[in-house]
């Protein structure tokens, strides 16, 4: 099912005049309404007039996370505080997080986003989805949750974790449609398989799994056990959370709502823009969002565009699955993290050098697994155990509370972490993905 | 007075421990007492040697994280309830033990239990005042 054919199925080049009429409205809003936008045009001497062409984005200057970071709580803010109707933030896990502020009009586009990404997936209003993405500032519950009401579909909201109480709903209420992350999914196959559950035998027939990076091979693994379709949805908070685009039943690349979201794909090193099918940096510019738009938004994730005759019908442009990032951060469980968040951690610890190194792993129950080995000051070394514990026990609070995950702590003796100038062999990303 | 002890602290991967106690031999230094307190991922190797200063510099040249406490060293008579008694005495005074271990005094054969508190001074001073002998040094 399509959930918006006259959207989604529109012939590409009427589709482009609908985009640059919706980016020069974007453009002038953002530079009439928000300090931040204006500034930043003034400085390079572009005017919302200077966008007669979709190809004349490129005049626009490129926004960041810092920007956003910068811009904290609501310097992206384009209409009347009073217009904004929900708010998210990031985990927020260097301490400013960044801030989502959608009005009446974004959450109806962003639920639309999302519904046609259940659709895409052959859901429909007769489905019921268990959504096991977080609810709360994550846009991941709500998002999923928005999408599923704008279907008409049944939402089951039991959020993240419980695995005993998704076994029993996903048996008990029918559930047809699984969302959550995609390492989750081969956890909940697993403890299926312990409780004697046989999933195979239960109504489920498919799912969306996003929010964090996940693999061809993770997606026959998934269908394998759970015995359903599995399906790549993609999205970011800075955007609106899930829904930017999804696999449709082809399973063969990702829609992108082209007439909410203009996609380019740059080198990220010169900022150019490469043409489609060439592999560089995501960037996203909201064409249909009012209470805090995003210009040139670099996303970091590398992919490509393309552009094929899809049988579904949809003549939505494509991004391939994501083939990784630009910058350092990692995705543990679908938490962000960079590890200078850690260094920042570390520094602040007493007894601690900042001296790490962080082993990302995904293990028997296929659950991202975080170790982060540290080395003892010397000075704080104690010939105590207790002591030694309280130590570590204290940065896995620390890191809990202010990352948002759960790591392991290895203490190492001083100097045995190899020295190195560059970030890379801080960090140990042995995840088969 | 306090008996000296070294700690050092030793990652849980194998060789380790023969690479402390290697360095402690070329350079001449006897072990007279030892134990390890183990963690999962982590031992803290205590021992009590010939020469203190000696000692922590060759392991601080070798990297290893050393440090220097004060513990006490009690000769315990090496009969039924030896330690019982020793223990007693503690509990009537309200010290507390963090851990303890045993050795021998090499000079007069006697058995010794070597103990860290909180506080070895006031430990000490109730030593003394309950008639046990506590020595300073194991040379």
């Amino acid at each position: 099912m399509i959930f918006n054919p006259t959207a989604e199925c529109m012939p590409v080049p009427e589709r482009k005049e609908l985009q640059l009429k919706k980016l020069r409205e974007t453009v002038s809003r953002a530079y009439k309404n928000c300090g931040f936008y204006k500034n930043k045009m003034d400085r390079v001497g572009v005017k919302p007039e200077d966008i007669q062409t979709l190809e004349d984005i490129s005049k626009l200057p490129f926004t960041t996370k810092d920007e956003l970071r910068e811009t904290y709580p609501y310097g992206l803010l384009s209409v009347p505080l009073s217009e904004i109707r929900e708010v998210h933030t990031s985990s927020g896990t260097t301490g400013i997080p960044v801030v989502g502020l959608y009005t009446e009009h974004d959450l109806r586009m962003w639920g639309e986003s999302a519904a046609r990404c259940l659709a895409m997936t052959g859901a429909t209003k007769d489905d019921i989805i268990q959504n096991g993405y977080g609810y709360g500032l994550f846009t991941g519950g709500l998002g999923i949750h928005h999408g599923g009401r704008t279907l008409g579909a049944t939402v089951i909201p039991i959020s993240a974790g419980n695995t005993p109480r998704h076994l029993q709903m996903l048996r008990d209420f029918k559930t047809t449609t699984l969302t959550c992350t995609p390492s989750y999914a081969l956890y909940l196959a697993e403890a299926a398989r312990e409780a004697g559950v046989d999933l195979s035998e239960t109504a489920l027939c498919r799912g969306l799994f996003g929010a964090e990076p996940w693999s061809e091979n993770m997606r026959i693994q998934i269908e394998k056990r759970l015995g359903i379709k599995a399906y790549d949805i993609y999205g970011l908070t800075e955007i609106i959370g899930p829904g930017v685009a999804c696999e449709c039943t082809e399973q063969h690349g990702l829609h992108i709502h082209e007439d909410f979201f203009y996609p380019e794909i740059i080198d990220p090193k010169t900022g150019k823009a490469l043409p489609e099918g060439e592999k560089g940096e995501l960037v996203l510019t909201t064409i249909d969002k009012t209470g805090a738009p995003l210009l040139r938004y670099r996303t970091k994730d590398i992919t490509y565009l393309f552009r094929d005759a899809c049988a579904c019908g949809r003549t939505t442009v494509k991004i391939h699955r994501l083939m990784g990032r630009n910058d350092d951060m990692l995705i543990i469980r679908g938490v962000n993290v960079f590890p200078s968040q850690i260094e920042e951690i570390l520094a602040a610890t007493e007894g601690l050098q900042p001296h790490y190194q962080i082993i990302v792993d995904r293990t028997g129950n296929h659950l991202d697994s975080i170790e982060l080995r540290v080395e003892v000051d010397e000075a704080s070394f104690s010939d105590e155990t207790k002591e030694m514990e309280a130590l570590r026990r204290r940065l896995q609070e620390t890191i809990k509370s202010k990352l948002g995950i759960n790591a392991k702590i290895t203490l190492m003796e001083p100097k045995s972490i190899e020295r190195s100038t560059g970030k890379s062999q801080r960090i140990i990303d042995k995840r088969k993905i | 007075m306090a008996l000296k002890q070294i700690s050092v602290f030793l990652e849980n991967k194998s060789g380790r421990l023969a690479e402390v106690t290697k360095v402690i031999g070329d350079a001449g230094i006897n072990l007279l007492g030892m134990t390890i307190a183990d963690t999962a991922d982590f031992g803290i190797l205590r021992i009590i040697v010939t020469d203190y200063e000696k000692t922590m510099k060759v392991l601080t040249e070798n990297r290893f994280t050393a440090k220097m406490t004060d513990v006490l060293a009690i000769e315990v008579s090496d009969t039924p309830g030896g330690l019982s008694h020793i223990m007693e005495v503690f509990c009537k005074n309200n010290i507390n033990i963090e851990y303890l271990y045993f050795t021998i005094d090499r000079r007069s054969g006697k058995h010794l239990v070597i103990l860290k508190t909180e506080d070895p001074n006031q430990a000490l001073a109730m030593i003394a005042s309950n008639g046990l002998t506590a020595l300073s040094s194991l040379e």
